[in-house]
């Protein structure tokens, strides 16, 4: 099992490496809105609300605070 | 636009709260930048209703480490679902306190209105280069409320290969949390009792931990995309009730809640309601795609999470966001779209003779709940931001979404369903950096 795993990750970072740019051609994704989280609080708000209307949560990341929504 | 890289590095901040983002980007070019925030979210129908102020701080220590750290507020008020469903007769329910009742009449779903909370959050990110490719963030959270109080850290490792195009994430997180309840923690299964009597309760306060993991990569496809794509697999162990939910008990010859024999409160002052059980174990897992992809001017987020857990609860959620670039400001168009399956112990009442004894009150079932969030249900938002750059290093912004919640009632009776939900949300942003 480990070493499928392993060969996946290889494969897989493999795979990545024929992909990218220079770092002279980052200037679009330099941008603000290019980030994957282009917002802190809207995400930040947006996970507590589902978080509290939802049965499921998280994806995103790992942690974060719990809380006794109603 | 002309905030280049402040929520760039806002985001890494965030990591350990909330995702993982690409550090790619995240070239620090200032010492100090601040982020508030007001959130207004407010349910129909004289539902929930909050309040959320919130700060965030960053700071550069140099040689790319830095700290963050955040401050939410948060004040709710209003009502909420019991868990009692709709009948044709007047319903009596006592509060968790125990000291008074709350009524709800026929043909009503019965709220709570008791509670009334004022949560803080403070959390705090640390970011701490190891080379030139590889970092680590470590992070803490507490938050407090009067009834709950939770305490947790996270550690994530990010490390960058193929010139900085590809970035892989470990991360890991563990929370504790302790919920106190008014009146006490209530027996699983148990029935509420009426005003004056002895309150079924185990003791005064419970926890529960949550152990997360995470595996994720991020890669630059080309010069106008990035994608990112997550697993996430989460433990929870311990107390995870909601204490102030319970369950109807109807006696199916009336097909009202039942009053006989356990459930006769007048000689037993046992209500015809019992406290939820929920399992104390729960394996959640996901995954989670995201991608950001620049059309010239505009840029497309687009995201997607499959989730599912061995509470038999499976969901999808699609996110897109489309940010249209005006002449020095922006609008930005949101949707989402989220759809859940029923959790396993998920029931719209107990039948007494079926599954609840009517001479001793014993429940046939482990585990019961009718809280609306555990149900089939679909969740769609619609909302529309507005920023405005202010200058070179600030930004204002406002948003709006309508959020509708609709409640999968299938094979309920009528005049007993589950009702639908609808919320509005205005949010104003301000940040600024130097």
């Amino acid at each position: 099992m480990k070493s499928v795993l392993f060969l996946i990750c290889f494969a897989t970072l493999a795979g990545c490496s024929s992909m990218g740019v220079q770092p002279w051609d980052r200037d679009l994704l330099s941008q603000d809105s290019m980030q994957l989280v282009p917002d802190y609080f809207d995400n930040f708000y947006d996970q507590h609300i589902y978080f509290s209307k939802e049965a499921s949560s998280g994806g995103q990341g790992v942690g974060g605070g719990g809380c006794g929504c109603n | 636009m002309q905030l280049k890289n402040i929520k760039g590095k806002v985001s890494l901040a965030t990591c350990s709260l909330l995702q993982i983002s690409s550090p790619l980007t995240q070239a620090a070019d200032s010492d100090w930048d601040v982020d508030t925030a007001f959130l207004y979210y407010g349910e129909s129908d004289g539902r929930v209703q909050a309040a959320e102020p919130a700060i965030h701080v960053g700071h550069n220590l140099g040689d790319d480490d830095r700290i963050d750290l955040r401050l939410v507020v948060d004040v709710l008020t209003g009502a909420t679902p019991n868990g009692a469903h709709a009948t044709n007769s007047v319903q009596t329910f006592t509060t968790p306190s125990g000291s008074g009742s709350y009524t709800a009449n026929p043909g009503e779903t019965p709220l709570d209105d008791t509670f009334h909370d004022t949560r803080a959050a403070f959390g705090a990110d640390w970011t701490i280069s190891l080379d030139r490719v590889s970092k680590i963030i470590l992070g803490m959270n507490v938050s407090g409320e009067y009834d709950y109080f939770s305490l947790g850290v996270s550690s994530t490792y990010l490390r960058d290969f193929n010139n900085k195009n590809t970035t892989l994430a470990v991360g890991v997180a563990f929370n504790n949390d302790t919920v106190k309840p008014v009146g006490g923690v209530p027996i699983d299964l148990a029935p509420m009792v009426a005003q004056g009597y002895t309150l079924n309760r185990s003791g005064s306060d419970d926890t529960k931990t949550l152990t997360d993991f995470l595996i994720g990569i991020t890669q630059v496809i080309n010069r106008s995309t990035i994608m990112q794509l997550n697993y996430t697999y989460g433990l929870t162990d311990g107390y995870q009730n909601d204490p102030y939910k319970i369950v109807s008990v109807i006696d199916p010859a009336t097909q009202l809640p039942a009053d006989v024999s356990y459930f006769d409160t007048a000689t037993t002052g046992n209500l015809p309601y019992v406290y939820e059980s929920r399992p104390d174990s729960r394996t959640r897992n996901s995954l989670f795609f995201n991608t950001a992809h620049h059309l010239t001017e505009d840029v497309i987020n687009f995201s997607y999470r499959y989730y599912w857990d061995d509470w038999g609860i499976t969901s999808n959620t699609l996110d897109l966001r489309y940010r249209y670039q005006l002449e020095g400001s922006y609008l930005q168009p949101h949707v989402r779209y989220y759809s859940q399956d029923a959790a396993d112990f998920y029931i719209h009442d107990l039948k007494l003779g079926t599954d609840v004894d009517a001479t001793t009150g014993e429940v046939y079932r482990q585990h019961a709940s009718n809280d609306y969030r555990l149900a089939k249900s679909v969740t769609s938002t619609l909302g529309l931001k507005y920023g405005l750059p202010l200058s070179k290093n600030s930004e204002f912004a406002v948003r709006g979404e309508y959020i509708s919640q609709t409640i999968n009632n299938d094979g309920v009776p009528a005049g007993e369903e589950t009702p639908d939900l609808s919320a509005v949300v205005l949010q104003m942003n301000y940040s600024v950096a130097w």
